[in-house]
């Protein structure tokens, strides 16, 4: 209790300095008050009364401070003090000084940017009302569902207040006669009431605007949309723009900030669901096998729990499976949340971030003890001053106060200097774009989670790297010191300032370990065949539907913009594709062996990835065809199915290799399908995925509104981009169109692992910085206070090699120690990170080779400049000073 | 009038500890209670009292609250803590032994007689 009382009592000194001193000249007011009333009851008269009582009370100024010091007010001057004179010692030692506020800039700087990060994707709840209750329906781990199942899954559960849905699309926008692409969430009509979103200007739709299939021609424009493609402009709302040709009616503005519950996608507007088939061409709302990526979004009634929720529709579930067995199997669902696509990008995301702050703190704490082993070796060298202070009666808790001020000081300044860093950084991820084709944003403003954050960090990293030096302080021996006998600290087996650059060491090497074992596993999946070349080769895409083409027309069309695309100078191969591999978008389907007789999911052969190409892909791709033969012009509706398949489909699905050319298997629909051709196995959805079945179909069979010119030419992409535009824009001039290298198309699907590679990278070199640092602190520390020692030895004829040994063996043993254990933690703890972002890898020899070559680098160039300091020794010189 | 005896260093603390254990007292209070109970005897030096009291207050053997006096100004009193009881009973021992101890000191000796 009294403890407390104090405790408390100290704060409020410290917090209301102010209110504490007002407090006291009340105390001593009232006290004369009281003194003149006894006085005046004397018969005295109030203003006599109240002069004698003051003269009694005596001199209340000097009272009052005599009070103020013993209520402790004096502390927080003390502090202040000591900061003063901490600034002014440190004034005096600018490089240790800039060595601590860089270290610690970078080392907060990078904990304040993971942080943010972590704070912004993770922990940060939607920027919507309630958005505990939010939750998605998930189902075999994916969001995705089909618009019937949607249906029934919103009117039979009891336990959601509503159940919205959203998919997105690409369509053309027109308001000016210039057609440009767009980013649309097709989204169902109770998605701004199930979300609570208010409309920034004019209205939202809702429920009660559809009425059937393309009912609902409105827009509703995203803030940032609407500032940048309409200029702001309040006068839109009303208006009509075409929307892949056809009018559709702009009818509100979302508020700023808004973009539904999906983070990462920053969607151009909101358009019906309903409307779905002007959009897209086709539509599937009807079709209820078809899982298309419609994700759910509801809000759980209040009071119901998520158990409750599922037990409700998994009952919804069963009526499926009993009604519809051919399309609907095993409906067993789960609740996930909607940001990061559920379980797509939630646990990956989740476990990548928590282990990337795990090891940013690790990078703190290796900056702390670095700062340590530094902080301790000043403290060494200020013996002397220390001493002296307290043969002059000064408190040792006073001085280790002295020394800590000085630590939070440093502390202070490098912390806010990172944080700045870091918001910089943040600000810049925000408004980044990593993948040019679509709006692929990571939003990660900092809050002031990220503030207090780094604030904290940076205090309780002076407080550690600032308390190093308590023991020193309380050994001290004024007297022994002042007599100048310098400190004697050998005979000591392990130094703290040896046990700090060995953790250090060890930290570093994990952290370096982890970054080569992601680097190399990068840029090993970067090399692994992908089943096509994407040097050289320029994508254009663009979507039929965006031009309203009908789906009769298209397949013409796609032709004639082939043909005019070869016909450009410089132009080689070339194919189309609805989708190539490693873009972002993956299409799964089921197949079946030829004898299968009951075609439900469940009884599928493979689930594989799908594509539908056109003749001379394959050479334009440069995806090899291993036997039979590529399509042909001639492969059109009026002929059988034909597929060309890969290797571990035909594994897969006819459990044989080359024996798969003229075979048969069968498609969800029942539909019979050749096999004519053989090709390579690739990466389709993930770089670092193991190899999947995959088949290819004729486009002509299976036409595609989407379509994907792939080229391969020599030429510059920027100018080649030009001239495929003017090509296309005079085959029609309402089509747009985008163009990119086949390498910037793969960002999409990179995204993960480049970012997780680049991350670990810097966190990497922070490491092998931080090493350097660390070795060289210690290893010229050691030389300097054994310079004395080193002299005689070189004087009684000790040969360079010994007095390097004696001089440097300690750190560098620290340093072998240090790496070793290092290492082996990485080992572990990268298999660990590398599994959330790449397939796991065995252990890899080249890894610890690379890291022990890395540290030894670190080492001799750490220890460079002690050595030579300690080889040029002049033993007679050295002698002649003491 | 007899000189008012002269304060020993160090018992200021357990004179105020004494007196404020009667019960709760103002400043002021305590320095008339101090004056009462050691017979007009102790007087105390008024501006001391203060420093004293924050003392207290800080090693939390006091609390103190704003209230308002028997003649209706507002005025801080003080009341002791559990500990500020458990300090007085160890002073006062202390005070004691110390007391008889001395005062055995300087009672004549038989060898001076």
């Amino acid at each position: 209790m009294r403890l407390l009382d104090a405790l408390r009592f100290r704060f409020a000194v410290l917090f209301h300095r102010s209110r504490m001193n007002s407090e006291i000249e009340n105390e001593l007011r009232s006290h004369v008050e009281l003194c003149a009333d006894d006085l005046e009851r004397s018969g005295l008269s109030r203003q006599e009364a109240e002069r004698l009582a003051r003269i009694e009370l005596g001199g209340q100024a000097r009272f009052a401070e005599a009070s103020r010091e013993a209520v402790g007010i004096q502390f927080v001057e003390t502090l202040f003090r000591d900061i003063r004179f901490g600034t002014r010692m440190l004034r005096k030692a600018p490089g240790f000084a800039a060595i601590v506020i860089i270290t610690l800039a970078l080392a907060i700087g990078a904990n304040a940017l993971v942080f943010g990060v972590l704070n912004a994707l993770v922990l940060r709840p939607l920027d919507l009302p309630h958005p505990e209750n939010l939750y998605s329906i998930a189902r075999n781990g994916t969001l995705a569902m089909s618009y019937p199942d949607y249906l029934d899954l919103r009117d039979q559960n009891r336990t959601f207040d509503g159940l919205a849905a959203y998919t997105s699309t690409q369509v053309g926008l027109d308001s000016d006669g210039n057609p440009s692409r767009a980013f649309a969430d097709e989204v169902t009509g109770n998605y701004f009431d199930v979300l609570g979103a208010q409309p920034y200007l004019g209205r939202f739709f809702h429920s009660s605007d559809e009425h059937g299939p393309d009912s609902a021609p409105y827009i509703v424009l995203s803030y940032s949309y609407w500032q940048s493609h309409f200029q702001a402009d309040p006068a839109v709302i009303g208006h009509t723009v075409q929307l892949n040709k056809r009018p559709f009616t702009m009818i509100g503005v979302a508020p700023p900030g808004f973009h539904g519950p999906v983070l990462f996608f920053t969607q151009d507007f909101f358009v019906p669901l309903v409307n779905q088939a002007q959009l897209e061409g086709q539509s599937n709302l009807a079709a209820r096998g078809t899982q298309s990526i419609l994700m759910s979004v509801g809000r759980l009634k209040v009071g119901t729990t998520p158990e409750q929720t599922i037990k409700d529709l998994n009952l919804v579930g069963l009526y499926l499976e009993r009604n519809y067995p051919k399309t609907d199997d095993k409906m067993r669902f789960t609740l996930s949340r909607p940001e990061l696509f559920g379980d797509f990008g939630g646990p990956p995301t989740r476990a990548f971030l928590t282990a990337l702050t795990i090891l940013a703190a690790l990078v703190l704490l290796a900056a702390c003890a670095n700062l340590g082993s530094l902080v301790a070796a000043r403290t060494a060298d200020r013996s002397r001053e220390i001493a002296l202070r307290l043969a002059l009666g000064a408190g040792r808790w006073r001085i280790l106060r002295q020394l800590l001020a000085e630590g939070l000081l440093l502390s202070l300044v490098g912390g806010s200097a990172g944080l700045s860093i870091s918001v910089v950084l943040l600000r810049w991820l925000s408004a980044w774009q990593p993948i040019p084709k679509i709006p692929f944003r990571v939003v990660v403003s900092p809050d002031a989670r990220v503030y207090v954050s780094a604030l904290l960090l940076s205090l309780l990293s002076g407080i550690l790297f600032g308390s190093i030096p308590l023991r020193q302080v309380f050994r001290t021996d004024p007297y022994a010191m002042v007599k100048g006998k310098s400190p004697s600290a050998h005979g000591r087996r392990i130094t703290i300032r040896e046990f700090l650059l060995a953790l250090q060491i060890a930290i570093c090497a994990l952290l370096i370990t982890c970054s080569i074992v992601t680097a190399r596993g990068y840029f090993r999946s970067l090399n692994d065949n992908l089943g096509f070349e994407p040097h050289s080769a320029v994508l254009m895409d663009t979507d039929l539907t965006m031009a309203d083409y009908r789906a009769d027309q298209m397949p013409a069309m796609q032709r004639r913009i082939l043909d005019s695309l070869r016909a450009i100078p410089g132009v080689g191969a070339a194919g189309f594709a609805n989708l190539t591999p490693l873009n972002g978008t993956f299409r799964g389907s089921n197949v079946f062996s030829n004898s299968a007789a009951d075609l439900r999911a469940a009884n599928a052969s493979a689930n594989v990835a799908t594509y539908d190409v056109s003749p001379g892909y394959f050479a334009a791709a440069d995806t090899r065809l291993l036997a039979g033969r590529d399509f042909s012009w001639r492969d059109d509706p009026s002929v059988a199915r034909v597929a060309v398949v890969n290797e571990k489909f035909a594994r897969t699905v006819f459990r044989s290799g080359d024996s798969a050319l003229g075979r048969f298997f069968k498609m969800q629909d029942g539909t019979r399908v050749q096999v004519v051709g053989l090709v390579d196995d690739g990466k389709y959805e993930r770089i670092g995925e193991n190899p999947r079945p995959a088949m290819f179909l004729s486009i002509l069979q299976y036409p595609s509104s989407q379509t994907t010119v792939v080229l391969r030419s020599n030429r510059d992409p920027e100018q080649l981009a030009l001239a495929l535009r003017g090509t296309v824009h005079d085959l029609d001039s309402g089509l747009p169109v985008f163009i990119q290298t086949w390498n910037d198309g793969l960002a999409i699907s990179l995204f993960p692992d480049r970012m997780a590679t680049i991350a670990l990278t810097v966190l990497g070199v922070m490491g092998a910085m931080l090493s350097l640092t660390g070795i060289f602190g210690v290893a010229a520390y050691s030389v300097s206070t054994r310079l004395k020692e080193l002299g005689i030895r070189m004087a009684l004829g000790a040969q360079p090699a010994e007095v390097l040994r004696t001089a440097l063996a300690r750190p560098l043993r620290l340093l072998v120690f240090g790496s070793a254990a290092g290492l082996l933690i990485g080992i572990a703890a990268s298999r660990m990170i590398a599994s959330i972002v790449f397939q796991p890898t065995p252990p890899d020899p080249m890894v610890m080779v690379t890291v022990v070559a890395c540290m030894s680098f670190l080492g001799v160039v750490a220890a460079w400049i002690p050595a030579r300091r300690a080889l040029s020794l002049h033993p007679l010189a050295l002698l002649r000073e003491e | 009038m007899a000189h008012p005896a002269q304060l020993l260093p160090g018992t200021l603390d357990l004179l105020i500890l004494r007196a404020v254990s009667l019960g709760p007292l103002h400043g002021y209070g305590v320095l008339l209670r101090i004056r009462q109970i050691s017979g007009e005897a102790l007087v105390i030096e008024q501006g001391a009292l203060y420093p004293g009291l924050f003392r207290l207050l800080r090693q939390g053997l006091l609390k103190a609250k704003w209230g308002t006096s028997e003649n209706n100004r507002r005025a801080k009193f003080y009341e002791l803590t559990r500990a500020g009881h458990a300090r007085l009973i160890e002073e006062t021992e202390n005070w004691n032994r110390l007391a008889s101890a001395i005062g055995a000191a300087l009672a004549p000796q038989p060898e001076e007689a």
